[in-house]
């Protein structure tokens, strides 16, 4: 059963308005077929059970996310997805959305972080995290990336991240860089965007966390590149390892002046 | 219990346009999981809605339908303040109803 065409013919007859079937390129026709699942993008209801996430007490503590600072001040989540990840002075690291919101589920809520970041993507309290960054994302929606370079330990993220992007290796001798370092390239009908300089608006970096409408899930930044690693053969990174972190603030910042469109849809 | 529908209902002149956006995993029963064992069917089968109380929709539906389901329909004769109710009900006798005031 495939279900990504079975919804966009159900999408299609809600909206009783089938495109033309004139002369146009692949890319188009999917673009097309994005702008009508966009009306009725099911990462909405991952928002929805976010923000709730964010204000319920929860944990060995019962307590709420209401006082995690994300970067800018305790409890304030507007705007904060386009400046991670960023140095934070009191785990005296470079976190991303994900890490970050796992420290405070374990400051603040008394959860287990390391048992969080070894639970399968999509189970137990890891759906919870995609969740919550899911609405954190949302809440920057349309707001510019803008990366923090000013901390020393920022700056050698980048350089690694940079570093990771080209390392080829794995039995395909591939590098993020094979797929995304040249403009044009695409596998199947997917573009793929060159990600070694800012790629647009809502793209590359600015479209995660994406709703995959092929598989019916919710996917955060981490669980892509845990996915592009995959199709590298390399093994699988950890979750919120420095390497991912890394990796995310190289494409972060690079990605500076793009306009977050995420939560996105993607086929 | 299963997780809140959205429902969005915009009014223009006499009509309405409602959108809802429900959280189902629409299992089709064609599935296997990784241990060769089928993953048993588990979808919506009706749903329903009302306006102001009044039935203006129904829909039976089966296994083909995507998970996470979007559904938009238009509905005459309603105003700004007006209620619309959505309920849906799955064939393991699951049932879920929420409602969105038109706008």
């Amino acid at each position: 059963m495939n279900k990504a065409s079975s919804l966009a013919v159900a999408t299609a007859l809600a909206l009783s308005t089938m495109p033309a079937l004139a002369q146009k390129t692949a890319s188009q026709g999917i673009d097309e077929y994005r702008a009508m699942l966009q009306d009725g993008n099911p990462a909405d209801l991952f928002e929805a059970k976010g923000e709730d996430l964010w204000k319920k007490a929860r944990g060995p503590k019962n307590a709420s996310l209401e006082k995690c600072d994300l970067g800018k001040g305790p409890g304030v989540f507007k705007g904060a997805f386009v400046e991670l990840p960023k140095y934070f002075a009191d785990t005296q690291r470079v976190q991303d959305l994900e890490s970050r919101l796992v420290t405070c589920m374990e400051t603040l809520q008394g959860f287990n972080a390391a048992e969080i970041s070894k639970t399968a993507f999509g189970h137990g309290e890891m759906a919870n995290v995609t969740s919550l960054a899911t609405w954190i994302a949302a809440e920057s929606k349309g707001q510019r990336f803008n990366l923090s370079q000013a901390h020393s330990q920022e700056k050698t993220f980048y350089e690694v991240g940079k570093r990771l992007f080209f390392q080829r290796g794995g039995s395909h001798d591939f590098s993020c860089a094979s797929c995304h370092g040249e403009e044009g390239k695409r596998i199947r009908l997917q573009d793929l965007p060159m990600l070694t300089k800012n790629p647009g608006d809502g793209v590359g970096f600015a479209a995660w966390p994406a709703y995959r409408v092929s598989n019916g899930q919710m996917w955060s930044m981490q669980l892509r590149l845990n996915d592009c690693y995959r199709q590298q053969r390399f093994p699988y990174p950890g979750f919120g390892s420095d390497a991912t972190i890394a990796l995310s603030t190289y494409l972060g910042v690079n990605a500076k002046g793009a306009a977050s469109v995420a939560p996105a849809i993607k086929r | 219990m299963a997780d809140p529908m959205r429902i969005r209902a915009q009014s223009s002149g006499d009509k309405a346009t409602v959108r809802v956006l429900m959280s189902h995993e629409m299992e089709s029963g064609q599935r296997k999981d990784a241990s060769g064992k089928t993953v048993p069917a588990w979808f919506i089968q009706e749903v329903t809605a009302k306006h102001n109380g009044k039935d203006v929709f129904s829909a039976e539906w089966g296994p083909a339908v995507s998970k996470n389901p979007f559904l938009q329909f238009a509905v005459k004769g309603v105003k700004a303040g007006d209620k619309i109710a959505v309920t849906w009900k799955d064939n393991k006798g699951d049932t879920r109803t929420d409602e969105a005031t038109v706008s």
